[in-house]
């Protein structure tokens, strides 16, 4: 009880610190005392531009897509009674990104501003009728599994279809650095836009840890301990989908948060669902955070993505994690 | 829990067909019955888990009441996270809870603890345990429910021989307080010696309910199980062990 507080302290500090590394970190060089005075009292224009429509939305968005990636992986985790689940299982990524590219492809993201990312929600939308026309109300963890990986192949061979028969090689580039994800040039506006369906998304989430801790024994006896597994599957795939497919569509592709943040911290909290929902929540937001920190940090110039930069440290750290288990095992 | 003309079928061939069953009070009753003969079918069936056609009363009550009504321990030690053990035995208080665990549901866990010999296990992980700890982990969780009625499928398979006395010593402990257990079980031996009342499944049917000595006469070992056995009334109890095979074609 108290241990699985203690982390959450720790990691609620860790968070609020890296907030404010990353309104503090950027190009523009700004001193530390005009930048949040600028920030909350709104004096000095440049500066205060700088820091509201620049750094402000990056970080806001960097803590929401953060906590979304950490959360919907231990929820899916939880649910599948599977470490290995990612939030991009159930193929709303995908799809989101099929919907991007959709929208970069044919200009519509060039003429508007938010037709990517509303073109993004709406990918997500389809996987989530996809998923319920082929898993069912009823299909069981296999069959929601199966129909993710069949969304995903789907949507990938689309978005491969689009770059392939793309006659622009400007929106070719254009897309492929955007699926590397990113939270740079991002403005107030994408976190309007993406912040209620990200913050609904959560919210839908935290509430099936009582659900999730019951499945650790398997789906008869969480179902005799009075858990309405319909019910929870509805409610994980509804917010995974509403959380994800946002946070697609303002950020991008942003790979083994979901997958690395759970499993780091699973046993820090002692393992139950319902204590690694939060935790992960603010462990995602911390990587994605430290993660916008560091790119800005290592390479100003190069606009080096945030999608690579968390696939680049998470990989190995992943393979270091299976090789300490494997010692364990042995 | 009532039971009326249980029907479940798998595709046109039925798994479980017209069983009529009532658990009393203070019953410790043992299903036995060949592999395949629908007993754990019936197990879920009745606890509503399973599509099924009949009767069940507890299939008819509302989720949250069904799960203050009856305990279920599946087949198996399926423990997907290393979680510590109090937590564990607390994911049985769950039915019970309307927000966070009260001082009554933290007695109920380490009551159900005591109860299976594990105070001193509470903060062990619960999956780095051997088979019979955890068994012993799952039956504390399923104790922490505190239901009228407990249904267990194959609970000691797999354990050794004081693991398994033990399990089956608290089973008939919850029958004599006044609460109705149902064990699934292949150990005839261990069903004989211990349940108030056995009733013997095959292809899906009751074809014996009664006391352990008449269920497990020659006849019904030998069109059931195609064996012979042994019994002895002894100080302990009747004493059962299934000694030979018999021709099929008797």
């Amino acid at each position: 009880m108290t241990r699985g507080r203690g982390i959450t302290l720790a990691l609620g500090g860790l968070v609020m610190g890296l907030f404010l590394a990353s309104l503090l970190i950027g190009p523009a060089g700004l001193g530390l005392r005009d930048s949040l005075r600028a920030l909350v009292t709104g004096q000095g224009e440049a500066v205060v531009l700088i820091m509201r429509e620049i750094r402000l939305p990056r970080a806001v968005l960097g803590l929401l897509v953060g906590a979304v990636l950490g959360l919907s992986g231990a929820a899916l985790q939880g649910f599948l009674r599977n470490p290995l689940a990612e939030p991009g299982l159930i193929g709303v990524s995908s799809t989101a990104a099929l919907g991007a590219v959709l929208a970069l492809q044919t200009g519509l993201a060039a003429a508007f501003a938010l037709a990517l990312p509303l073109a993004a929600l709406a990918g997500a939308g389809v996987s989530v009728l996809l998923i319920l026309a082929l898993a069912g109300p009823r299909g069981g963890a296999l069959a929601l599994i199966l129909a993710g990986i069949a969304i995903s192949a789907l949507a990938g061979a689309g978005t491969s279809l689009v770059l392939n028969l793309s006659a622009n090689p400007f929106a070719v580039t254009e897309i492929v650095y955007w699926m590397m994800g990113s939270l740079a040039d991002r403005s107030m506006l994408h976190v309007w836009l993406g912040a209620p369906f990200m913050l609904a998304g959560m919210a839908l989430l935290l509430t099936l840890g009582r659900g999730l801790d019951a499945l650790t024994l398997g789906e008869d006896a969480a179902q005799a301990m009075g858990v309405r597994l319909t019910r929870l599957r509805w409610v994980l795939i509804l917010g995974t989908a509403l959380a994800v497919g946002a946070s697609v569509a303002v950020a991008g592709a942003v790979g083994f948060v979901g997958l690395v943040v759970p499993h780091v911290l699973r046993p820090l909290v002692g393992a139950m669902p319902s204590r690694l929902l939060p935790a992960s929540a603010l462990g995602g937001a911390a990587m994605v955070l430290a993660a916008d920190v560091a790119v800005r940090l290592i390479a100003p110039e190069q606009d080096l993505k945030l999608g690579v930069l968390t696939a680049l440290v998470g990989a190995p750290f992943f393979l270091h994690l299976i090789w300490r288990m494997r010692k364990v095992e042995a | 829990m009532k039971l009326e003309n249980l029907t479940v079928r798998r595709g046109q061939c039925p798994v479980v067909d017209g069983v009529d069953l009532t658990v009393a009070k203070g019953e410790f009753i043992g299903l036995i019955g060949p592999n395949g003969a629908g007993k754990t079918t019936l197990l879920r069936a009745a606890l509503g888990l399973l599509p099924f056609e009949g009767q069940s009363s507890l299939a008819s009550l509302p989720v949250a009441a069904r799960a203050r009504a009856a305990a279920f321990l599946p087949q198996g030690r399926d423990i997907a996270w290393p979680v510590g053990v109090a937590d564990l035995v607390a994911l049985g208080r769950g039915p019970h809870l309307a927000g966070a665990m009260t001082g009554a549901d933290r007695a109920a866990v380490d009551h159900a603890l005591d109860r299976m010999g594990l105070a001193g296990f509470r903060a062990r992980q619960a999956t780095a345990l051997s088979g019979g700890e955890q068994a012993r982990v799952l039956i504390a969780r399923a104790l922490a429910q505190d239901t009228p009625l407990l249904l267990a499928d194959e609970p000691v398979a797999g354990l050794d021989p004081e693991a398994q006395l033990r399990c089956m010593q608290v089973f008939a402990d919850l029958a004599a307080e006044g609460r109705g257990v149902v064990v699934a079980i292949h150990d005839l031996g261990l069903a004989a010696r211990h349940c108030s009342r056995l009733v013997m499944l095959d292809k899906g049917r009751v074809v014996a309910d009664g006391p352990p000595r008449a269920v497990l006469g020659a006849e019904h070992l030998a069109q059931v199980f195609h064996v012979r056995g042994y019994h002895a009334e002894t100080p302990e109890g009747l004493v059962f062990q299934p000694i030979a095979l018999v021709d099929r074609r008797y």
